[in-house]
């Protein structure tokens, strides 16, 4: 019963802290589901067995009870303060990141997540990890507030534009775990969606040498199409045609663009490769010079696969 | 003033239907409604605004629950949903639920409990209903022209850079803050100066000492969220720099500010539901309720410690630990009052001659929905717990049932309880007991689900969302038509009532309060002669059940 309960409510413990966490939520679940059952079994015994029989019918003149009232004061502060203690005590042991934590540079900007590894490299939309090991992540926004949630590790902070937030996990298994931003930050908000790529400590050395394994031998186009999810252009530039915060790339390749300046450009590789990494320099009509800039975050062959995929676009 | 000295008993001798309220030849036509200082007319204006904003309310959070069907678009793009969510919010927090029971209720009864002729300041009862009415004016204009999508929360810097109408709104929110205020005052002062002869303060009404609690939180609190509403307006017309990071603000600082009024403001939402509740339980049961001082006294600390627990919103908002650690200590021990009013409410059911009309009804549902609403609330209040369930679904569920199932259920109840003495008319019985079970089922339909998906991982304000979660949305928007239809029936039921004759008894139920010692509709000036009180409220010992109650 209880681990059918325990499933129904929360996702795999994936992390060193998880399991306590769920110690704690089962417990304050079952003391739920207890003065719940208390409360409605009896409130609705009474409506049955008191029910009015007959019009002027007498009723107990019950004003108080000091044993009954004490009891039902006293003994509910206790299990309260019971709670809380348990729950302080495993938020102050979660709050500081073991000695000799692997630290990654967190940046969230609407609405992608970034990371920057210990070796100076940096990925969109997936942060890779050795299993069993603590790793500490060191936030900031670039713009709004975000939060940084990983369900399966039980861990949240909020992300800030003006001082770091830390928060720091040791995955227990190795997996893929969805990291949704939980502070709402507008249009992207609910598609603004990172990983956790938890694999071997080898995997882990391999990544930092060779770069995504997910990426490696896909072919440029699907390389595209997967990146144009990964990192984060598809919540400004649809592939149907509709025009949203930027323009759609259906059949853009060989047409002309119009610039907010007047001047005519071919949408060619060079265009694309600009568009990209250094967005403000020329902006489409119609269009505001909102879109960030992936200078030093996005490889060589990622570029390629991109402009593969929009060239597929027709 | 009082002519004569006349206690219950002898005022009842006196059964002849005087010219109600409603069509007193005296003030007659629109106008004198709109200048009316009479407080039974003013709540009744504030019923029908309120109810107006209930509804508009209502359709944004179809609106959102439909789009929720499915993960993706559905027929709304995803600046579209964030306006409707924000819209929900903003006119359920700030248009209907926090005027709601105080205004259109609290203004009808408290002064007829209190037997007195009126509220201590009628006039500034006038000014207050016309300042909510240029509030959500302001709150309509800016609904359509320009919207708004930051939610009803308005966090920076996402409030000081989005587009739309941010500043008409926060406005707006000053303007009703100052109707919120004046209410507080003139009741406060209607409570200390004008109870009848032989009411002291532990002779009150339980919905008084309730609408006297949350008086104080409207005073105190209210003015708070007036300024940050300002700075926020401040901010976003000169750039000053109090919120905005890049020029040395601080954005949590908003979270402080605002949450300072914003926690308060929920013990403003349902201090005077559980005042309701407290009122309809020992009428239905027949029965002295049980615990009055410490329901009563409850009521007062729930209001003071209200202000202390704040920081519990912000767990994860990058506050020191200490300050968390002291919130939810804080947060526990605010608990224990409320959960002290269920237990002597069910206390008072005990050797008690119940009836399940529909007041009682709505009061059953409030004890089990308010029960689940407040225990999980236990869950937020634990620190590391809480870092897993902070702005998911699971807080959604937790605070719709406090509100709606609590406050919401409570006015319900209290609506249909006072609906006789307002207008003098009977609703269909058996018509409003479907609508109550009607509204439960798809009250828990719509929010039970929402806790299973918020602790396993489903985030609040999303516009789409990953599919293992789309089988409990859909779910959820089932029940969300049950729901409406629901409340549909009732209001339709009791808007029905209002075209039969004005035949409904001065006491149907068998309440001991003044405001039933009073014929039905009550008079402008409620009672022939000043009322005086010999007795205790709820004391079924002396109180006699009139042959006509139901």
């Amino acid at each position: 019963m209880n681990t059918w309960l325990r499933n129904l409510f929360l996702p795999n413990a994936s992390s060193i802290k998880a399991e306590g966490i769920d110690d704690l939520f089962m417990f304050i679940l079952w003391l739920n589901i207890l003065f719940f059952l208390l409360i409605a079994v009896l409130t609705l015994w009474f409506c049955f067995h008191y029910r009015r029989k007959s019009p002027n019918q007498k009723t107990a003149h019950i004003e108080h009870s000091t044993s009954l009232e004490l009891t039902w004061t006293i003994l509910p502060l206790i299990l309260c303060l019971v709670v809380f203690f348990w729950g302080f005590n495993t938020y102050m042991q979660a709050s500081v990141a073991p000695d000799g934590a692997m630290e990654i540079q967190v940046t969230a900007k609407k609405w992608i997540w970034t990371f920057g590894y210990p070796d100076g490299s940096v990925a969109i939309g997936k942060l890779w990890v050795p299993v069993n090991k603590p790793v500490r992540l060191i936030m900031h926004s670039e713009d709004v507030l975000h939060a940084f949630f990983v369900p399966e590790f039980r861990i949240k902070n909020d992300v800030l534009p003006n001082r770091y937030t830390e928060t720091w996990f040791h995955a227990t298994a190795v997996g893929d775990y969805v990291i949704p931003c939980t502070e709402y930050c507008g249009k992207g908000h609910s598609e603004m969606r990172a990983y956790v790529k938890v694999v071997s400590q080898q995997g882990y050395e391999k990544f930092l040498e060779e770069g995504d394994p997910d990426e490696k031998g896909m072919p440029p186009e699907k390389l595209g199409a997967t990146l144009y999810v990964n990192l984060g252009c598809s919540t400004c530039h649809s592939i149907d045609g509709s025009k949203g915060q930027g323009p759609s790339w259906k059949g853009i390749y060989s047409q002309m663009h119009k610039m907010g300046d007047g001047k005519s450009m071919m949408v060619d590789e060079n265009y694309i490769r600009t568009s990209i990494l250094q967005p403000q320099a020329m902006v489409v009509e119609g269009f505001q010079g909102i879109m960030p800039s992936y200078q030093g975050q996005i490889r060589e062959r990622q570029l390629v696969a991109l402009i593969a995929y929009i060239k597929s676009l027709k | 003033m009082a002519e004569v000295i006349a206690s219950p008993a002898v005022q009842t001798a006196d059964h002849g239907h005087h010219p109600d309220y409603l069509v007193d030849p005296a003030h007659q036509g629109i106008w004198s409604w709109m200048t009316t200082v009479d407080h039974k007319r003013l709540g009744l204006m504030y019923l029908w605004c309120v109810l107006a904003a209930f509804f508009l309310g209502g359709v944004f959070a179809l609106l959102v629950r439909l789009e929720l069907m499915h993960p993706g678009e559905d027929f709304m793009n995803a600046e579209q949903y964030n306006q409707a969510f924000t819209l929900h919010g903003v006119i359920m927090v700030f248009l209907f639920i926090i005027p709601s029971i105080p205004a259109a209720l609290g203004n009808f009864v408290l002064p007829l409990m209190l037997g007195a002729k009126d509220v201590a300041f009628p006039r500034l009862n006038l000014a207050s209903f016309w300042v909510y009415v240029t509030g959500a004016i302001m709150a309509i204009s800016g609904i359509v022209f320009g919207g708004v999508d930051t939610g009803w929360t308005f966090y920076t810097p996402y409030s000081t850079s989005t587009g739309g109408a941010v500043t008409v709104m926060t406005l707006a929110v000053l303007v009703l803050g100052f109707s919120s205020i004046f209410t507080g005052i003139n009741f406060i002062a209607t409570v200390h100066k004008l109870r009848a002869p032989g009411m002291g303060w532990f002779q009150l009404p339980l919905f008084v000492w309730g609408i006297y609690a949350t008086a104080i939180i409207q005073v105190l609190a209210t003015p708070v969220i007036g300024i940050t509403m300002v700075l926020l307006v401040m901010e976003r017309a000169f750039n000053i720099g109090i919120f905005d990071a890049q020029i040395g603000g601080d954005p949590v600082l908003f979270q402080h500010f605002f949450w300072f009024y914003s926690h308060p403001a929920v013990y403003i939402m349902i201090l005077p539901g559980m005042a309701i509740i407290s009122e309809i339980i020992p009428t239905f049961s027949r029965r002295t309720i049980f615990g009055y001082r410490l329901i009563a006294l409850s009521s007062v600390a729930i209001a003071l410690i209200g202000f202390l627990v704040w920081g519990h919103h912000m767990f994860t908002s990058g506050q020191s630990a200490l300050a968390a650690s002291i919130f939810s200590f804080l947060t526990f021990l605010v608990a224990i009052p409320s959960g002290i009013k269920v237990f002597n409410w069910m206390a008072t059911m005990y050797k008690a001659s119940i009836s399940l009309m529909t007041p009682m009804l709505y009061a059953v549902s409030f004890l089990l929905l308010f029960g689940i609403g407040g225990l999980t609330g236990i869950f937020l209040g634990a620190l590391s717990v809480d870092i897993h369930l902070h702005d998911t679904y699971f807080v959604v569920a937790h605070f719709h049932y406090v509100m709606m199932g609590g406050t919401v259920i409570a006015f319900l109840g209290g609506l249909h309880y006072w609906w006789p003495k307002m207008f003098g008319r009977m609703y269909n019985e058996p018509v409003a007991r479907i609508a109550c079970i009607l509204v439960f089922i798809g009250f828990n339909m719509t929010f039970l689900t929402q806790f299973f998906m918020g602790s396993q991982g489903m985030p609040r304000r999303y516009y789409t969302y990953l599919d293992q979660f789309q089988p409990l949305h859909q779910f959820s928007t089932f029940g969300s038509w049950v729901l409406g239809a629901g409340l549909m029936i009732a209001a339709v039921n009791l808007m029905g009532a209002l075209r039969g004759p004005k035949n409904a008894p001065e006491n149907p139920w068998g309440g001991t309060t003044l405001e039933w010692q009073t014929q039905s509709p009550p008079i402008t000036h409620n009672f022939i002669g000043q009322p005086a009180i010999e007795h205790n409220p709820y004391d079924y010992r002396y109180f006699k059940v009139p042959t006509d109650a139901v």
